[in-house]
């Protein structure tokens, strides 16, 4: 069996400092529930395994200048458990619940599932639709990118071998606003989407006008990927059941589903169709009963 | 360079079980294949070997993980607990272990040792969860045999006589992993 070097840097300067100086050679890895998944059935490219495990101090989810902090190393089970995301990003929330199993909960990270950026990563999706930036840290200093520019290709980013994903900024809008995320798979729990689908609404003070939106989609094309036209075409509106029959179309036809072993395209464009109304019909009832504490 | 001398090993030191333990382990190597095959502690078994089925579930600092998935290394210094350790101090079951025997939980026992690991972080927890939080409790961890019903119920038996008392070193605690 092809063996690796397994580095543990305890800062992350050390880990900068490791990657610059072993290259395209290393590969980060975090929780390593994708990254040893990956060992075991395919043997790595990498020779050197450079673990961030040690980096605690980027395990945090704070609240600050009105954005919502999350580090990188944080669990996606912290994310289940903080009643800042629950209140701040109710899209995040219910993504990391029905992601995989507690074991792998416990360590598996946020930023590991960005990075590892698999068409079906289920924290992406509502990310997206939040609106978030991802801060990327590198020798040479760090740059704040959108997550909406962040992915290429499945399994592709616009990281660099040299950098880290340190922090995820999620905006909080000023006015009335919920989220809500539909995870389409088979079994409740240990799946993979199908399909899933991220709504954000924004509302001015009569809770039924939207001021802005957001709509995502995990497993609809290459990427996680935002579906803009028919975000414009809410805006402004006021919202009801049948203006969103209309906008689950319209998203559906900015989508580049296909057919894969998990469901058949024109099945994954049927749920997007009905599942962007149901989320914004339920992002509009949380935003309306107010947010949970 | 030749063979031998690509054979790093690392010295690992880590607590398991409440004994401090050393041993030497390659970079590649899993939690798993340290308590089993360094350690002789064969309780936790590799089921898929790739985070699946939660046969190999452990306790690192009171959390549940695939341990077939944990880099070895990664243990250093923390506590980890098996289901050889769940044991009261005179050699009797656990509440929850009893339970589990009480329940006709255990058929072909493959999966039992992960089930109660996965059980016993659940309660530390939750000490009196619901059906519902038994079910999202043990969603990684699957039954060949199908005895779910069986182990929901002695799950929740142990919940409903536990006086929230959890054994030393059990505890939620700081999470570490």
């Amino acid at each position: 069996m092809k063996t690796f070097q397994y580095l543990r840097p305890a800062s992350l300067a050390e880990a900068l400092d490791l990657l610059a100086r072993h290259g395209p050679a290393a590969r980060l890895v975090a929780g390593g529930t994708d990254v040893m998944v990956d060992f075991k059935k395919n043997g790595l490219e990498a020779d050197i395994l450079v673990s961030l495990r040690r980096l605690t101090d980027l395990r945090y989810i704070r609240e600050g200048n009105g954005q919502v902090h999350i580090g990188g190393l944080t669990t996606l089970r912290d994310l289940e458990r903080s009643s800042l995301v629950a209140r701040r990003i109710p899209g995040l929330a219910d993504a990391a619940r029905v992601m995989a199993s507690v074991q792998i909960r416990n360590v598996a990270t946020v930023a590991g599932n960005i990075c590892n950026a698999a068409p079906s990563a289920d924290t992406a999706p509502p990310l997206l639709a939040a609106g978030t930036q991802v801060r990327l840290v590198s020798p040479a200093g760090s740059r704040d990118i959108p997550l909406d520019q962040f992915f290429t290709g499945p399994r592709k980013t616009i990281r660099r071998p040299d950098e880290i994903l340190t922090e995820f900024v999620v905006p909080i809008p000023s006015g009335p606003y919920s989220q809500a995320f539909w995870k389409h798979a088979r079994r409740k729990a240990m799946d993979l989407a199908m399909v899933s689908v991220a709504v954000h609404l924004e509302l001015e003070d009569d809770l039924v006008t939207c001021r802005q939106a957001r709509i995502a989609h995990g497993v609809a094309a290459p990427t996680p990927i935002r579906t803009p036209e028919a975000e414009e075409r809410l805006k402004g509106k006021k919202i009801t059941p049948e203006l969103l029959e209309g906008i689950g179309e319209a998203s559906c036809e900015e989508t580049l589903c296909r057919d894969s072993i998990r469901g058949q395209a024109w099945y994954r464009e049927e749920i997007i169709r009905v599942m962007v109304r149901r989320m914004a019909l339920r992002a509009l009832e949380r935003c309306r009963m107010g947010r949970p504490a | 360079m030749g063979y031998l001398e690509k054979i790093v090993k690392h010295v690992l030191e880590f607590t398991v079980n409440g004994e401090p333990v050393t041993v030497l382990v390659q970079p590649h190597e899993m939690l798993l294949a340290v308590l089993r095959d360094h350690l002789g502690l064969t309780g936790a078994k590799e089921g898929c070997g790739l985070g699946e089925c939660g046969a190999c579930t452990v306790l690192v600092d009171g959390v549940s993980v695939n341990s077939c998935l944990f880099p070895a290394l990664e243990a250093e210094g923390a506590l980890v607990t098996t289901i050889e350790g769940l044991m009261v101090d005179d050699g009797r079951l656990s509440p929850l272990q009893q339970a589990f025997v009480d329940h006709g939980a255990v058929q072909c026992g493959f999966c039992t040792p992960g089930m109660v690991m996965s059980a016993e972080a659940l309660l530390a927890e939750t000490p009196h969860p619901t059906e519902k939080q038994v079910r999202a409790g043990l969603a990684g961890n699957l039954c060949r045999c199908t005895g779910y019903n069986q182990i929901i119920e002695a799950v929740l038996a142990a919940g409903e006589s536990s006086d929230s008392n959890p054994k030393p070193g059990n505890e939620p605690g700081k999470e570490r992993p």
